[in-house]
């Protein structure tokens, strides 16, 4: 669907986007992550027809952004960071202006007006000034605008930046309902947004792609070390140590803060594939300690996200 | 082609929305109303040269502040960036600006018709001229208008496209009067370049087709000129 090859972004001598080789497939949500500045809004305004690349091509089925940049545009939908739409204007009047653009006329035009407000929520506001409206708001007008013509490719960048847990919840909804068939493209620096919402994670860091591949996968990449925290009442570290320290997996021990007096709280590391959860089990059931909490954690994709992206 | 008339009927229409339009053309109406009427009675004659004399300099200041939105607005608040990934071609843009531009500048010049009108009642007025007057006043205005978008597309700020449009059209206006400052080689060249003096022989009622291209010349440059800057900053 969209193929990218050696795409590079010069800003006078900035290097924003270095050579970035990309694949997306139909039907396929992909979420570009990276820290501020890493080059994702960049890399999606040259795939939108905004920016011109440096240099590299951008083929987006077998049409080139070097020829056909219009038939492109007609192919993609895109939603800028923060929604810049025109203050003064209507919410039905700019909608309507969007479907004379999109080249959507007459009574084609009021129906997908009507459909686009049903699908965006916008009905009680199609009389308003944009200007007057809430983030989370404007930012639905701005899908709407992004969503005229139907478009087989959506673009956006940061959908949920600045909204509140409400209005996020609201529109991760909306982009999980129309990502049933169509190809998504979406920056985020929310990463739990990224793990919940996309098929595939595309890492950008200083203008490379350092990790690309679906959640699942960068964890397995990235190592499968767990850890399992426990915490324990009526019992003493150094008999832990000695009746866990001899099950096989475990590569660390420490204790941790715990937040009560009488309960001692435990961090397991454990590497390889070994479930050392019922080895675990085993061993405190057969003695008295009480064992008020039991959890195991994977890799989070934060913690591959800071390895990936930090400062050198 | 249809793309610069969605975009022309958008920008005509947000004209009239906010409330400046409205502020623009009183001030107009006044300020040419004022130097009109005030030294009419005493020439007694029934003709509307003094408004068309009075025009470059009075457009020279107001299409500046009528055209410094149509780009800096965009580019300051991004919405710049929706309107060129939708499918339209930059060209298109300019087109569709350009003549919502033009529109504007001849809806405000539809109320001084009623000049005409009062004067044909008080006098034999010569028609030709007036003909001619507003033939010039709309070539005149499209030639501000256009370099006003030429100043539009360069700075996100609006203040400084009202003051880069403004030099650039008093320029254009004056250049043919400043003459005496040229050396005598240039005064010919000079004196063509000046809007003033083309815009003085339309209003005079006699169309020219030197006058005409270099109106549209005028036209041409400027818009040239912002397509350039404009995917420049692409």
């Amino acid at each position: 669907m969209i193929h990218v090859e050696k795409l590079t972004k010069y800003y006078g001598n900035l290097c924003a986007v270095d050579q970035i080789d990309l694949d997306i497939s139909k039907g396929e949500i992909t979420g570009l992550l990276g820290p501020n500045g890493a080059g994702k809004t960049t890399t999606m305004r040259m795939i939108t027809g905004y920016l011109l690349p440096t240099s590299g091509d951008i083929n987006i089925k077998d049409l080139s952004t070097q020829d056909d940049m219009l038939a492109i545009k007609r192919l993609i939908g895109y939603l800028p960071e923060s929604a810049p739409l025109y203050h003064n204007m209507l919410v039905f009047d700019y909608l309507d202006y969007v479907a004379r653009v999109r080249g959507i006329s007459g009574q084609a035009r009021m129906a997908r007006i009507q459909e686009l407000a049903d699908l965006c929520g916008l009905n009680d506001i199609m009389h308003k000034a944009i200007g007057e409206l809430s983030k989370g708001l404007k930012q639905r007008v701005g899908l709407a605008h992004a969503m005229m013509n139907d478009p087989e490719i959506l673009v956006l960048d940061e959908p949920t930046s600045g909204l509140d847990p409400n209005q996020i919840v609201e529109i991760r909804d909306i982009i999980r309902r129309i990502g049933k068939e169509k190809t998504i493209i979406l920056s985020t620096h929310i990463l739990s947004e990224a793990e919940a919402t996309c098929d595939r994670i595309v890492i950008i860091d200083h203008g490379c792609i350092v990790a690309d591949g679906s959640t699942e996968a960068l964890k397995k990449a990235s190592g499968q070390e767990k850890t399992i925290d426990i915490s324990l009442v009526n019992a003493d570290i150094d008999s832990v140590r000695a009746r866990l320290g001899s099950i096989v997996g475990i590569t660390d021990m420490e204790q941790i803060a715990s937040t009560s007096a009488d309960e001692l709280r435990i961090r397991l590391c454990a590497s390889g594939n070994d479930d050392i959860r019922r080895p675990v089990y085993q061993a405190i059931k057969e003695t008295d300690w009480i064992l008020v909490e039991f959890s195991q954690e994977g890799k989070s994709l934060e913690k591959i996200f800071r390895e990936l992206t930090k400062e050198q | 082609m249809s793309q610069a008339i969605n975009i022309f009927r958008k920008e005509l229409k947000d004209y009239f929305l906010s409330p400046i339009a409205y502020i623009v053309i009183c001030i107009f109406l006044l300020v040419t109303g004022w130097f009109f009427y005030a030294t009419f009675f005493y020439y007694s004659q029934a003709s509307m040269r003094n408004f068309f004399n009075l025009l470059p300099i009075i457009f020279s200041f107001v299409i500046p502040a009528v055209t410094m939105r149509l780009f800096s607005e965009e580019l300051h608040a991004g919405s710049y960036e929706m309107l060129l990934t939708l499918p339209v071609r930059l060209g298109d843009v300019i087109i569709g600006k350009f003549l919502a531009g033009v529109a504007f500048v001849a809806i405000m010049l539809v109320p001084t018709l009623s000049y005409a009108v009062c004067i044909s009642f008080i006098g034999d007025l010569d028609w030709g001229p007036i003909i001619g007057g507003y033939t010039g006043a709309i070539l005149l205005g499209g030639a501000f208008c256009a370099v006003g978008i030429f100043a539009s597309s360069m700075t996100r700020n609006q203040i400084i496209a009202f003051i880069v449009g403004m030099v650039i059209c008093f320029t254009l206006t004056l250049i043919d009067k400043m003459l005496f400052f040229f050396p005598a080689s240039m005064v010919e060249v000079v004196g063509y370049l000046g809007a003033g003096f083309h815009f003085e022989n339309i209003s005079k009622g006699i169309i020219d087709t030197r006058d005409i291209v270099y109106f549209f010349s005028v036209i041409f440059i400027a818009l040239y000129g912002s397509h350039l800057v404009l995917q420049e900053k692409r």
